[in-house]
C-alpha cells in the first residue's frame, strides 16, 4: 500500500503518510488497565510525559482511557511522573 | 451492588503477615457492612516510583468488592487512620477482573530489571579520560619527539571538552 508514488506529481500530498491505526481496537488488543504498567510505559516518553496520541496513533476514545489509566498508576506509584 | 477495585500500600517495615493481617481486616470491614470481596492478591514489596511520604517501598494488596457505598466508605476511613497505609485508592468497575492482575502474571520480570542497575551511564565517560591522562603520563616519561604531537593534540581535545 504504502510503496513509493512518484512523489513529484503523483496527484497525492508530497509528505502523506498513511494514518497508523489504533493500537487498541482490533479482535486482539490489548486492554487498558492501570495496573499494566509494561504496556502503559510504551505510551510514556523518556521523561514520563504522556506521548500524544497524533504520534502513536491511538483513537481519541482510547487516548482519554490510556491517559486516566497512567494517572491512576501514577498515583499508586507504579509510574513515575517525572523521569530525570 | 456495584463493584470496587481497592488498592491500599502499606509501608515497608512492615512484614508480610503483618500486611495479610491488615487486609484481613480490611476484609472484615467490607464483609460486616454487608459487602463480599471477590478477589484479593498480594503483590508483595514493591519500589514505588518515587517517594511518597518517605517510602520508597510498600506493600501493595489488591482487592476486587462487590459491597454498598457505605462500605467502602467506612473501609477507606478505616484504611486513612491506619498508619501503616500510605496510600489507597478505590476505583468503581463496570465488571470485575476475569484472570489475576497483568502485575501478578508477569511478577517473575521483576527481578530481572534489577540487575541492569549496577551499569550506569555516567562510569564509562569517566574511565577513558583517566586513561589519557595515564597516557600522556607515561608518554612524557619516555620524552620521545615524535610523541610530541599527540601530547598536543590529546590537550587540544581536553581543551574543547
Amino acid at each position: 500500500m504504502s510503496s513509493p508514488r512518484s512523489s513529484s506529481n503523483g496527484g497525492r500530498r508530497p509528505f502523506f503518510r498513511r494514518r497508523k491505526s489504533c493500537p487498541f481496537s482490533g479482535p486482539n488488543a490489548p486492554k487498558i488497565d492501570y495496573t499494566d504498567v509494561k504496556l502503559l510505559s510504551r505510551f510514556t516518553s523518556e521523561r514520563g510525559k504522556i506521548v500524544p496520541s497524533r504520534i502513536t496513533g491511538v483513537s481519541a476514545k482510547r487516548q482519554r482511557e490510556l491517559t486516566r489509566a497512567i494517572k491512576r498508576a501514577r498515583y499508586l506509584g507504579l509510574m513515575p511522573y517525572v523521569l530525570s | 451492588m456495584p463493584l470496587y477495585e481497592t488498592i491500599f500500600i502499606a509501608r515497608q517495615d512492615v512484614s508480610a503477615t503483618q500486611v495479610d493481617s491488615l487486609a484481613d481486616g480490611i476484609e472484615k470491614i467490607v464483609t460486616d457492612n454487608s459487602g463480599s470481596v471477590e478477589r484479593r492478591e498480594y503483590w508483595g514489596l514493591r519500589t514505588l516510583a518515587y517517594r511518597i511520604k518517605k517510602n520508597r517501598k510498600g506493600h501493595y494488596v489488591l482487592f476486587n468488592l462487590d459491597a454498598p457505598s457505605e462500605a467502602i466508605q467506612e473501609m477507606e476511613r478505616n484504611m486513612s487512620l491506619n498508619e501503616d497505609i500510605f496510600r489507597f485508592m478505590t476505583v468503581r468497575l463496570d465488571n470485575l477482573r476475569d484472570d489475576a492482575s497483568p502485575i501478578m502474571q508477569g511478577k517473575g520480570d521483576r527481578d530481572r530489571d534489577r540487575a541492569d542497575r549496577s551499569n550506569r551511564r555516567d562510569r564509562p565517560e569517566e574511565d577513558p579520560k583517566i586513561e589519557v591522562s595515564e597516557n600522556t603520563e607515561t608518554k612524557l616519561g619516555i620524552s620521545e619527539s615524535e610523541n610530541m604531537d599527540e601530547i598536543v593534540s590529546h590537550g587540544k581535545e581536553e581543551n574543547e571538552q
